[in-house]
């Protein structure tokens, strides 16, 4: 099958990979871009474990075809690292409350709750359950997933960021 | 309380960061999908759409000549050259390949597999594979598979039935004689399994130059290199299984033998390109034999007047599907807690394993006692419910106390600790219980349903496969050990070395914090590595509720043998008897003349370069291995098939607080308190996760998850829509409290803390659903107690 170029801005770089047409947005972005932090978990945009951001929205790269994506601005949890690679607050904060297990669902649940806290930094439990309602962990039962985002919050806001 | 009182930690049940989450939240982590390996070809699948059926012919022509494809295999080549995989029942007639071959034995089975340079041309080509297929009349039920005139579905074997054996510990008939009570009846626990996210992969690339055989997998399973070696007819030292790779979740179900012989075999065949198999969802779902107990039980349990429970009956016939691996043994493993918490005197155990035309059996966290720990827990609500006393009640007069640790049960096991009265209370504390009751009553008095849940639970770790030998006398293996190698490189450095991959549990953590504190270093500076299986160490793998156990001991015993040479090594420097040292983080000096010293960096020195200072005989280096045999293991049955089965026992009291929409039967679960003693806690946060996770997916089990067959043999669960996991949406903000009975038997007091969230969650919940129908006069017996279950139960009594 044909492919054709396609150019992102991932993680604020510029991007540009061949795709066949057929070809997803998750698979793109961890077979041609190499950024394997996004993680395939049931190919039919029910777990939410491959969530990524597409202009500023939370998606499911499994159910997003790469050239639908040609122009957009994306970020993956690679992109919530500081410039040294070493992890952000958010992810932090998912370290200190211990928000995971096996780590597999967590890149995803990253990046719910990196979405949510771009809306508020005030965010209630119920606003926490919703924002991850779509991300399912089959370790943890939430609970320190909630503390880890509680965390996050607290900590953004102190910093003002 | 994460320690026994008067314990003084550094690091062991101090709250610390988990070593492995760095990786896991900047994206790094190494999944199997992740592994990089050049010029990789991918497997698709095709699978059989019957239940049952004859394969008369398959046509590849045209799936052969799509570009980028490679080959094609089918069963009957496989079959001619590799052997059947492994079964823990003696079933020699029961053959299990990768491939279907010559019958297909379930809707979902792989029937041919399909090589090419990437993914989405293999898919292409499956679909141009032309299969002629002969349907035969399946059998989905497991207790009609049983039937005499039941069709087979293995012809060779002559019979369905897997495993059964008949086990009487202790006078059941003289206690039922003796009892006043009698109550019958019938339980069911769904099929379900634990479905981590990360679906099975594994990649394989046999290398001719060295004869060897290097596999990469997203797999947790005792003697998986083994069982590779065996199928592939290789000698076991040209299997490498590399143990460094991140596994996605398995909580027991990582166990794709099939999946990886079948890449094994087709890298060799293409003269060792590498080849990987990343199941997706249907195929993981439909064919990845990775389903878990699907069980019936018929009980009776003998009880007096005041509550106290004498003795029970049990028939288990647990469902099998087509391929039981080691599956069926999850019907022995609950024998050593199969009277559960509770000072019960005798037991009649009768379990079954079936197999039907459905796919394979793995086992499921906790080996089968998730499925049994529901049935006693139904057991004593029912006791409960007949005597009209308060289900707390009879459970506290149950209850072996606190003072008759150790204590024997009657299939011979011997508990090796616990307060189980103390964690009930602290439990019904937490949840302010008659606070509860009272909410559940206002929303009873106004017209509708709420119930309290209670549960107990038993969670047995540190494993021992003893159960095995009950199951199947042919396998006499008295050990399940587990090894650790710990060295301290030439600048002082401590590296742990285990054996097997990590699904989530923190192993490189439990490592190094127990390392941490026996040398008295900061665990942040000790790196854990995983061996690779020639380079490798003793395992039994992370199943069993075992490794903080087994583990966590072996790290402990290489630290005190490498402690040790240090001391000689200060004793021989110094000129002081070893008794008059001691040891301060790392240095060690004379007691009577602190001054005397020799530093860790002084020590690490001699070890590595001054052989001249070396006691005579010692070697040079720092480095030790310790393989541990299970605590209490090594014993057979006796003349009454009594043993001890696994050495540690963890308790948990779960109090789960549910309502339910009269006219859905949706249950909301308000409130889920938890009390759990697994002993000394080396990970705080860890254990925590992991019993409320096993709480997670006890109510996914209670509620929801369930492999739906149709009476045709069809499988009707194939996506996350029709098989439902609990999001935060159905998952409440779970309260735990610890409590803390050390364990006589470990290295800390430790005991295991993986399964029981799993163990008790699903008895607790059917208890509160049951408690919410009981004023209607109604209750359910079957696990998973969906919705659409619930609202028809309701119809049914409304009608009545």
């Amino acid at each position: 099958m044909s492919r054709r170029d396609i150019s992102l801005t991932v993680n604020g770089k510029d991007a540009t990979a061949p795709a066949e047409p057929r070809m997803t947005l998750l698979d793109f972005l961890r077979d041609e871009l190499h950024l394997s932090g996004t993680h395939m978990g049931c190919e039919h945009g029910v777990c939410g474990a491959c969530t990524v951001i597409v202009n500023g929205e939370p998606i499911r790269s499994c159910l997003m075809l790469a050239v639908q994506a040609d122009g957009d601005t994306v970020q993956t949890v690679e992109g919530l690292c500081q410039e040294d690679g070493e992890p952000g607050l958010l992810q932090d904060a998912f370290r200190d409350a211990h928000g995971m297990q096996c780590g597999y669902c967590t890149p995803g649940m990253l990046m719910s709750a990196h979405a949510l806290l771009e809306e508020t930094l005030s965010p209630t439990d119920e606003d926490i359950r919703e924002a991850i309602g779509g991300n399912i962990c089959r370790c943890t039962g939430y609970t320190q997933i909630i503390d880890a985002i509680r965390l996050a919050a607290e900590r953004m806001k102190e910093q003002g960021t | 309380m994460s320690a026994p009182a008067g314990s003084n930690y550094h690091y062991v049940a101090r709250k610390r960061r988990v070593k492995e989450d760095k990786r896991f939240v900047t994206g790094k982590g190494k999944y199997i999908q992740d592994v990089a390996v050049q010029d990789t070809k991918h497997v698709a699948i095709l699978a059989s759409p019957h239940p049952r059926a004859k394969i008369l012919s398959i046509n590849a022509e045209a799936a052969l000549a799509v570009p980028g494809v490679l080959t094609v295999l089918t069963g009957d080549e496989l079959a001619e050259h590799t052997s059947p995989l492994y079964h823990g029942p003696d079933v020699p007639n029961l053959r299990w390949y990768p491939l279907a071959h010559e019958l297909t034995r379930y809707a979902g089975e792989w029937v041919a597999a399909v090589v090419a340079e990437d993914r989405y041309t293999a898919e292409d080509a499956v679909e141009l594979i032309e299969v002629y297929y002969e349907p035969l009349e399946p059998v989905v039920d497991p207790e009609e598979a049983l039937k005499p005139d039941a069709p087979l579905v293995h012809p060779d074997q002559g019979t369905n039935l897997v495993l059964e054996k008949d086990f009487v510990w202790g006078p059941v008939e003289e206690d039922f004689a003796a009892a006043d009570h009698v109550l019958s009846f019938r339980a069911r626990w769904g099929r379900s399994s634990t479905v981590p996210i990360e679906t099975f992969g594994a990649m394989a690339q046999w290398d001719g130059g060295t004869e060897s055989l290097q596999v990469w997998a997203s797999i947790q399973m005792p003697n998986y290199q083994e069982q590779i070696a065996n199928a592939m007819r290789l000698p076991l030292n040209s299997v490498r299984v590399h143990q460094d790779v991140d596994v996605g979740g398995s909580y027991g179900v990582k166990r794709g033998i099939k999946h990886t012989v079948l890449v094994a075999y087709l890298s060799k065949k293409l003269g060792g390109v590498p080849v990987r198999f990343i199941e997706d969802r249907l195929t993981n779902m439909s064919g990845g034999d990775a389903h878990g107990p699907d069980r019936i039980f018929y009980t009776d349990v003998a009880f007096t007047n005041d509550g106290v429970i004498k003795s029970m009956k049990i028939k288990a016939i647990d469902d099998c599907g087509a391929y039981p691996g080691r599956g069926p043994f999850q019907l022995g493993k609950p024998i050593a807690a199969l009277v559960g918490p509770y000072r019960i005197n005798s037991v009649h155990y009768h379990p079954i394993s079936v197999s039907t035309n459905k796919t394979g059996q793995v086992p499921v966290r906790g080996m089968g006692q998730g499925p049994t720990n529901f049935m006693i827990e139904l057991a004593v609500d029912k006791v409960a419910r007949h005597l009209k006393m308060h289900r707390l009640e009879v459970r506290q007069r149950n209850f072996i106390r606190h003072d008759e640790f150790p204590y024997l049960n009657p299939t011979g096991t011997k508990y090796d600790s616990g307060d189980y009265h103390t964690v009930l209370e602290k439990t019904m504390e937490l949840a302010d219980f008659e606070n509860l009751v009272k909410r559940r009553d206002d929303i009873r008095a106004a017209g509708n349903l709420a119930g309290i849940g209670i549960g107990a639970c038993l969670e047995p770790s540190g494993g021992n496969n003893m159960f095995e030998y009950l199951l199947n006398p042919k396998l006499e293996i008295s050990t399940f050990m587990e090894g650790c190698q710990v060295r301290i490189d030439s600048t002082g450095n401590i590296i742990g070395t285990m054996g097997t991959t990590t699904s989530g549990q923190g192993h490189e953590t439990l490592v190094a914090t127990i390392l941490g504190e026996e040398f008295q270093k900061d665990p942040e500076d000790i790196r854990v590595i995983h061996a690779d299986t020639l380079a490798g160490l003793p395992t039994r793998s992370p199943v069993a509720s075992r490794m903080a156990v087994m583990l966590g001991g072996a790290a402990d015993g290489a630290a005190h043998k490498l402690k040790k040479q240090l001391h000689e090594i200060a004793a021989h420097n110094l000129q002081v008897p070893i008794e008059q040292l001691e040891y301060n983080n790392g240095d060690i000096s004379d007691r009577n003349d602190p001054s005397r010293k020799l530093t860790w960096a002084e020590l690490v020195n001699i070890a590595h370069r001054r052989y001249d200072l070396l006691p005579d005989g010692m070697e040079p280096g720092l480095q030790a291995l310790h393989v541990m045999q299970v605590p209490l293991g090594g014993e057979y049955p006796d003349e009454n098939n009594r043993v001890q089965l696994y050495p540690c026992f963890s308790f948990q009291a779960h109090i789960p607080f549910v309502e339910i929409d009269p006219g859905t039967g949706k249950v909301t679960v308000h409130e889920y308190f938890i009390g759990h003693d697994c002993g000394t806690v080396i990970n705080p946060d860890i254990v925590r996760g992991m019993i409320i996770g096993g709480v997670a997916h006890g109510i996914g089990a209670a509620l929801y998850e369930k492999f739906a067959y149709g009476e045709d043999g069809q499988f009707l669960s194939g996506t996350f829509v029709d098989y439902v996991m609990p999001s935060t949406f159905e998952v409440p903000y779970v309260k735990d409290v610890e409590h803390c009975t050390p364990s006589p038997l470990t290295s800390h007091g430790q005991k295991g803390s993986g399964e029981g969230g799993y163990l008790g969650a699903p008895a607790a919940m059917a208890s509160a659903v049951n408690d919410a129908l009981y004023p209607l006069g109604l209750s359910l017996e079957e696990l998973p107690m969906r919705m659409t279950d619930i609202e028809a139960l309701l119809h049914e009594g409304r009608d009545k």
